[in-house]
């Protein structure tokens, strides 16, 4: 892996679960590429451009088709980001009277919309993590009921790092004929994640995180067991397909996808998911596990430091959480920028149920997120850093 | 005057994919805006000249790529 060293003149960057940085220098060549030679709206006149520029879309959607182990690239919707996926996935399936389970390790993106439903007459159930944000597979059969219709799932904290059972719920939802959400935010490209084995029914993935692309890129991957006709779309508008009707259109990927996608963005996931590919999610896992079994070894030392989540780094992704007793995080967070060029994100993380199954809510944590081109030697840095302000 | 297949789909997604599979396999294909006798869509349909429609349409039919009708026309 790349140190991000000459990149960045020593500064430590470790808020990879905000989103990941550096990009490969692959994702800013396709970016500049799409706005300074091609540039045109992806399909929405017949044009050489427009025509070029619907295959660089094309392409992205039959990257991130491989990578998720979707058969049908057109089942690739894109969007703005995983909230938006989340949004359209939950507003677009649960009806008043529904019931959809999830867990206490959620993301506001999942439980604001769902509080909302909640709201509008679905039933919600909140099945409790233990103390690391383990979630007993279990405990989500034990919670169906007669109209349960989905169960909706974060595939790894973002506070935590802890990895939630998607595999073991998958086969309790296939077996009760309900779909299955997962929200992928925090594993797209950093753990290997396949639909069909995995039994994911919606899959609602970012671009700017492990997939290494840039903000403003996301999408929903819709298995072939969600039925189309119930999902409706939570945007309708221009499509540049069948312009003659004033019918949104009920196809894949157009009913999903109103208004000009993110050409240039795209462009770039196209290219940073194509370096996950080439560098295989294995690998980039393994490399994730190593750099956070070594932080995790480390913050354990420690005198005053207290982490979250479990301790096996098989058990989680490189996302580790932690205090120093008597500290704020946000003392933390601020010393470690000043002092130490180490930049990662405090507080709450958009999470209070997560920090809620974890025991640190209201305070938050520190956190310190691994990617790509991190490196043992920068997290040997932010241990001596992270030492040194406990020893304060 | 070439007689040209038209494969109309229904979306910009699905004519990238026709493309896709035809050009990988050295299938003489071209994106083109629908003509308008054949639809009022603005989008793209994929046009193959006729002598190769045949394994143009085995060549989808086995990557089970959709597409919603052929017509022919003189380019």
């Amino acid at each position: 892996m790349i140190n991000t060293s000459s990149v960045s003149n020593a500064m430590i960057y470790l808020d990879h679960p905000a989103t990941s940085w550096p990009k490969p220098p692959e994702v800013a060549a396709a970016m500049l590429h799409f706005l300074q030679e091609v540039g045109a709206n992806p399909g929405r006149s017949g044009h050489r451009l427009s025509v070029e520029a619907a295959r660089i879309v094309f392409a992205a959607r039959e990257a991130v088709a491989e990578l998720f182990g979707c058969e049908d690239a057109l089942r690739v919707v894109f969007g703005a980001n995983v909230t938006w996926a989340l949004n359209q996935a939950l507003h677009g399936y649960l009806r008043a009277g529904d019931h959809v389970i999830t867990s206490g390790m959620e993301h506001n993106s999942m439980m604001r919309p769902l509080r909302d439903l909640e709201r509008q007459g679905v039933e919600v159930s909140v099945v409790p993590c233990d103390h690391d944000g383990r979630l007993d597979p279990q405990r989500v059969e034990d919670a169906l009921r007669d109209n349960t219709v989905m169960v909706a799932l974060n595939h790894a904290s973002n506070v935590s790092g802890t990895i939630l059972p998607v595999r073991e719920v998958g086969e309790i939802t296939r077996r009760r004929g309900i779909v299955l959400l997962v929200d992928a935010a925090q594993t797209g490209g950093t753990l290997p994640l396949d639909m069909r084995r995995d039994q994911i029914d919606l899959l609602a993935f970012t671009g700017h995180k492990g997939l290494l692309g840039p903000m403003g890129t996301g999408g929903l991957i819709l298995g072939e067991r969600v039925d189309l006709e119930r999902l409706r779309p939570v945007l309708q508008g221009g499509t540049g397909s069948r312009s003659e009707s004033e019918i949104h259109p009920d196809f894949l990927p157009d009913c999903f996808e109103s208004g000009t996608p993110n050409g240039v963005g795209l462009a770039g996931l196209n290219a940073g998911v194509r370096v996950v590919l080439a560098r295989g999610v294995e690998a980039i896992r393994a490399h994730e596990q190593q750099l956070c079994d070594q932080l995790l070894a480390g913050l354990q030392q420690i005198r005053r430091a207290r982490l979250y989540g479990p301790l096996d780094p098989g058990e989680r992704v490189a996302v580790v959480s932690f205090n120093l007793e008597g500290l704020e995080p946000s003392q933390v967070g601020l010393r470690l920028d000043e002092e130490f060029n180490i930049l990662c994100r405090v507080g709450l993380h958009c999470s209070p149920a997560a920090h809620r199954s974890l025991g640190s809510l209201p305070r938050g944590t520190v956190r310190f997120g691994i990617g790509f081109y991190s490196s043992a030697e920068e997290v040997n840095a932010a241990l001596r850093a992270v030492e040194r302000i406990a020893n304060d | 005057m070439t007689e040209y297949a038209y494969f109309l789909v229904d979306s910009t997604a699905q004519a990238m994919r026709l493309e896709k599979i035809l050009m990988d396999k050295s299938v003489e294909c071209k994106l083109v805006p629908v003509p308008r006798q054949f639809s009022s869509d603005c989008g793209l349909c994929a046009r193959v000249p006729k002598s190769l429609l045949e394994p143009a349409v085995k060549l989808l039919a086995a990557a089970k790529a959709a597409y919603r009708e052929i017509v022919f026309d003189y380019a």
